[in-house]
């Protein structure tokens, strides 16, 4: 073999072993933007897949209307388990594997929580949407996690707001023995103590999660025969309280608050029987009448034959800030999206949200309203939206329980 | 006096709900001898077919006539299912080993946990009141819901029915002379298969009845089945298994703790009736009326033949040494990730293996040493700021410690009541992690735990847990094959010879079930550091049973078998839950296929698909073998 032609050979070498990554390359340029979606589907079925929908029907119109830049977005699903072991495996196989650009997801609290730190040890950003638990973006907040859905401390002030205008001193709380039910208890009964004198917390009841034992536990809030019920009950803890509760009389002159009863996922369930006159916050999807959100409403029947549950609206959001956060964004870094993402203010069919810098929460708003029963169904009557900008931390309470980093 | 009154009233009502699953299960235990998991899936299948049939029912039989017929439906639909599950399924198990059994049922559970949400979609669904049962009662100033009422008379109306059945019945005879010994019932002409059937499908009937009457107190939903069922098996346990009245007792006893202890203690609800179970068991270690066990533990056999030839084995273990020590140069960040759980699962089937396989201890609750391990671990570095090397000595430590307090307790009982308890005390200390926030982090679990600077990097934590892990089941290995391993497997397969000859298999046992618990908290150690976080999962019954699925998949009898299925299994997963939502039911059917094709586990089936091979290489030994056999 002359050297000519050996030159040849090892150029012709080099060109095939060099072309499929030159092409590989610039179809990397060109190729989708990679997100991750990571949430309980398996497990939490009912919660977690109206979420999905409403992702990626957000998702889906920004792809449709050009993208990010030209650029497609493309979402690369796993299922977390439910358990946090199960979901750091996925997240890294998100992270390393698929090169995602970021994570979405995260509803069961352990869950969230172990998403957080795994975002902030591999230096990836982590939006949480259904997760409401306070601290993940305060105690153990960190630079990488953004919260998405209002959190504990934002509802229970809403609410608080409304109930301390009623003059009722003799509370009792009903809540899940979890973290999720014992911060709202404790967010209520500090929010209740500031506003309303003499305000008394008269019985208190966590029954284990999924296993109420609803009839001693009626019992045992009757007992204290209490002014107000402060309830954070939700799915078939709920609706045992509650078919307990009516025929024992528990809730006959008095003021209910259920927190997160409004929601869709948890009102319907209970049809004609939902609690009337409590008072709620939630989702009443079917009576907000701004043009956008009948939009979103209207096309989200259409893709999915299904109406919005809350989770739905959450997904939607979250499609919507990933977008603009990605379009504010010069590259798909981390560092960028954390700078396009903090004090973002984002259109959503609810009017504007800002994701605060200082805490990396969204200023999500919270309907409030009273139950009524329609057309054999449960219904917020006579809401009003509070937006979250009113209620979120005060800022000396961000810098005193958020770590700095 | 009325409150008391309507808290005792309260209880019972519960205590009627739960004896109507329980007694099912003690029925199904009593005879089959089969630890049902998927009794609660019957219990879930009943409750569905309510909201399902109810509908229609009333639609033409009106709303009265409707509701009960519909009642009725279900309690069929419910007996044929679970007829079903024993034909289809059970009944090619009864010759093998007990776990594998309570395996099978594991997979019937995930297979319908799935079902339930595809057939009925994940929305819990409500079903009507009861009709002429919606009011209340007033007792004092007290009212009390009339379906309540209703509840506490059923309860002792089963319970007599059954008494009847059992005591008035060909039929009944049979069953209660079935439990007594199952084979001489066969012997005697009866046919015992119809009978199993029929016994499964009457447990069936039971379950379904109760889930149907739940339905006027809550909706259809998917977690009712995990909801009932550990408590069914508290039950079932407190009251002796396979009594009857035990369990009615039984079930009277935690209807009314849990009544009156959510008035003095609202916050332990969690905890209360496995504190109850495990304090009924060190009194009476075989429940209220049950009867001593005549087959302890169960016993394993004969450690199987070897796989591979010594030379073969000796190839083997040298490829696997080189494909683990080369992994990480050729394989990418997550699949590293994916070998260090491997690693970790080897390690603690292979530790549970140790006192299950070797020990002949049944143990439910293995989760609490791996938990140990893990929060021993993360807990020191989340309050004491330790850094990881001393942490990862001290989560063995508090797990060995853990072992070495509780198997005081557990190694005086035998067999499911031994089993029982360790699944108690993995309760308890899941119930603490969940509830004792200020220090264990609550169900939000403890995060940020990860590897000292020098072990940051992927590789090198793969190296330091490719190290510990072959240490520790290094150590293990060793250990079966030292004295106290060959003493553990003779108390394993006769205990009585084994105290007639002088040794205290007590302390040996006890010895096994320590060092088992140490490894088991090594891997629950390092598994905290490779995922950054450790939450009450890590203490759970799904970790237990992972553990036993681990072990079962793999083989009890194989030294290796615990190594295949920890292998195995997390990779199962790793690929299977991204493909689906239903990940479950694949899992419940890769679950059922390994239970159906290789009832030795892998390691038993290769074992004999070895001798196979070997015989049909050298016929003329086994044609001689044979002859000789015959006495030719």
């Amino acid at each position: 073999m002359s050297v000519v032609t050996r030159r040849v050979a090892l150029a012709i070498a080099a060109l095939m072993t060099a072309a499929p990554f030159a092409s590989m390359e610039a179809a990397a340029q060109q190729g989708p933007i990679r997100i991750g979606e990571v949430n309980s589907f398996g497990r939490f079925p009912a919660i977690t897949v109206p979420w999905r929908n409403g992702f990626r029907q957000a998702i889906d119109e920004i792809n449709a209307a050009g993208g990010i830049r030209g650029q497609k977005i493309e979402i690369v699903s796993q299922d977390d388990g439910g358990t946090p072991a199960d979901a750091v495996r996925a997240a890294e196989d998100l992270v390393t594997r698929n090169n995602v650009s970021l994570l979405a997801g995260g509803f069961v609290s352990p869950v969230a929580f172990a998403l957080s730190d795994f975002a902030k040890q591999k230096k990836v950003v982590f939006i949480c949407s259904q997760a409401a638990s306070d601290a993940l973006t305060m105690a153990q907040g960190n630079r990488y996690t953004f919260r998405l859905r209002s959190n504990t401390y934002m509802i229970v002030k809403t609410m608080t707001d409304v109930a301390a205008k009623l003059g009722k001193k003799r509370w009792a709380i009903v809540a899940p023995n979890y973290e999720y039910g014992h911060a709202a208890a404790e967010n209520f009964k500090q929010m209740m103590a500031a506003q309303v004198p003499g305000f008394e917390v008269v019985a208190e009841q966590f029954p284990a999660l999924g296993k109420i034992e609803a009839g001693p536990t009626v019992a045992a809030l009757q007992k204290a025969k209490p002014d107000g019920i402060f309830n954070v009950l939700f799915g078939a803890d709920l609706v045992k309280f509650v078919r307990e509760g009516e025929p024992r009389g528990l809730f006959e002159g008095r003021t209910v608050l259920g927190y997160e009863t409004g929601q869709p996922e948890w009102v319907d369930i209970m049809k004609e029987e939902a609690p009337k006159g409590w008072i709620v916050n939630g989702y009443p999807w079917y009576s907000i009448d701004y043009p956008a959100h009948k939009k979103f409403v209207a096309d989200y029947q259409a893709k999915y034959n299904d109406y919005p549950r809350h989770g739905s609206f959450i997904g939607y959001v979250t499609g919507i800030l990933v977008g603009d956060a990605l379009k504010k964004a010069k590259d798909t870094t981390a560092d960028s999206i954390i700078s396009a993402l903090e004090d973002l203010k984002v259109e959503t069919p609810v009017g504007p949200m800002t994701m605060r810098g200082s805490d990396h929460q969204l200023t999500y708003g919270t309907f409030v309203g009273t139950l009524a029963i329609e057309g054999g169904k449960g219904v917020m009557k006579d809401w009003t939206f509070r937006d979250g900008a009113e209620v979120m931390y005060p800022d000396a309470d961000v810098a005193r329980l958020r770590p700095r980093d | 006096m009325w409150e008391i009154t309507t808290q005792v009233l309260t209880g019972l009502a519960s205590a009627s709900n739960l004896f109507l699953v329980a007694c099912g299960l003690t029925l199904i235990f009593g005879v089959t001898r089969v630890v049902n998991f998927a009794h609660g899936s019957i219990y879930m299948l009943g409750a569905y077919a309510m909201v399902t049939f109810v509908s229609p029912m009333r639609e033409y039989l009106g709303p009265t006539l409707g509701f009960w017929a519909a009642v009725a439906a279900s309690v069929i639909f419910a007996a044929v299912v679970a007829a079903l599950i024993e034909v289809v399924l059970l009944r090619r198990l009864y010759r093998s080993n007990h776990l594998f059994q309570l395996l099978a049922t594991f997979g019937v559970v995930l297979i319908v946990q799935d079902l339930v949400i595809l057939v009925w979609g994940a929305d819990d669904i409500l079903g009507p009141r009861a009709p002429g049962l919606t009011g209340f009662v007033s007792l004092g100033e007290h009212r009390f819901p009339a379906y309540s009422i209703f509840m506490i008379a059923v309860g002792p109306v089963v319970f007599l029915a059954l008494w009847l059945i059992l005591h008035r019945t060909r039929w009944g005879t049979l069953i209660r002379a079935a439990s007594q010994d199952k084979e001489m019932v066969g012997l005697l002409g009866a046919r015992d298969k119809l009978l199993m059937t029929s016994v499964l499908a009457l447990g069936g009937a039971l379950a379904g009845l109760a889930g149907a009457l739940q339905i006027p107190m809550q909706p259809a939903n998917a977690f009712m089945d995990v909801s009932i069922i550990t408590e069914a098996f508290v039950i079932t346990v407190i009251g002796g298994m396979g009594s009857m009245t035990g369990a009615f007792l039984a079930a009277i006893l935690v209807g009314l703790i849990q009544a009156l202890g959510i008035q003095l203690f609202p916050k332990s609800t969690l905890v209360l009736v496995f504190l109850v179970m495990a304090i009924v068991l060190v009194i009476r270690p075989w429940g209220l009326l049950g009867r001593p066990e005549v087959e302890a533990g169960g016993a394993m056999g004969e450690p199987p033949e070897r796989i591979l030839s010594p030379n073969t084995t000796r190839f083997a273990l040298a490829a696997l040494a080189i494909f683990l020590l080369l992994a990480p140069q050729f394989m990418s960040e997550y699949h590293v990730g994916l070998l260090i759980e491997v690693l970790l699962m080897s390690l603690f089937a292979f530790s549970l293996n140790f006192i299950l396989g070797n020990g002949g201890l049944v143990s439910f609750g293995h989760a609490a040493y791996f938990g140990l391990g893990a929060y021993g671990a993360a807990l020191a570095v989340y309050h004491w700021r330790w850094p990881m090397e001393a942490a990862l000595v001290l989560g063995p430590l508090v797990a060995a410690a853990g072992a070495l307090v509780f198997g005081w307790f557990v190694l005086r009982l035998a067999g499911v009541y031994a089993a029982m308890l360790t699944l108690a005390i993995a309760q308890i200390l899941w119930s603490l992690a969940f509830q004792w926030n200020e220090f264990s982090g609550g169900d939000n679990g403890v995060n940020g735990i990860w590897p000292s600077a020098w072990a940051q990097s992927r590789v090198v934590f793969y190296y330091v847990v490719l190290l510990l892990s072959v240490a520790a089941i290094g150590a293990l290995w060793r250990a079966t094959k030292a004295p106290l391993g060959y003493t553990l497997r003779a108390g394993r397969d006769s205990p009585r010879r084994c105290e007639a000859i002088g040794i205290n298999l007590l302390t040996h046992r006890w010895a096994g079930f320590v060092l088992a618990g140490a490894a088991a908290g090594l891997s629950g150690a390092l598994f905290a550091f490779s995922k950054g976080t450790v939450d009450t999962h890590v203490l759970s019954v799904h970790m237990t049973v992972d553990s036993l699925v681990m072990v079962l998949i793999g083989g009890v009898n194989a030294i290796t078998g615990p190594l295949m299925g920890g292998t195995i299994y997390p990779l199962l997963k790793a690929y299977i839950m991204p493909l689906t939502d239903a990940w479950r039911m694949f899992l419940g059917a890769v679950i059922l296929l390994t239970v159906l094709l290789f009832p030795q586990g892998l390691a038993g089936f290769l074992s004999k698909f070895s001798r196979r091979f070997n015989s049909s290489t050298e016929p003329t030994s086994v044609s001689l073998r044979v002859a000789s056999e015959r006495g030719q």
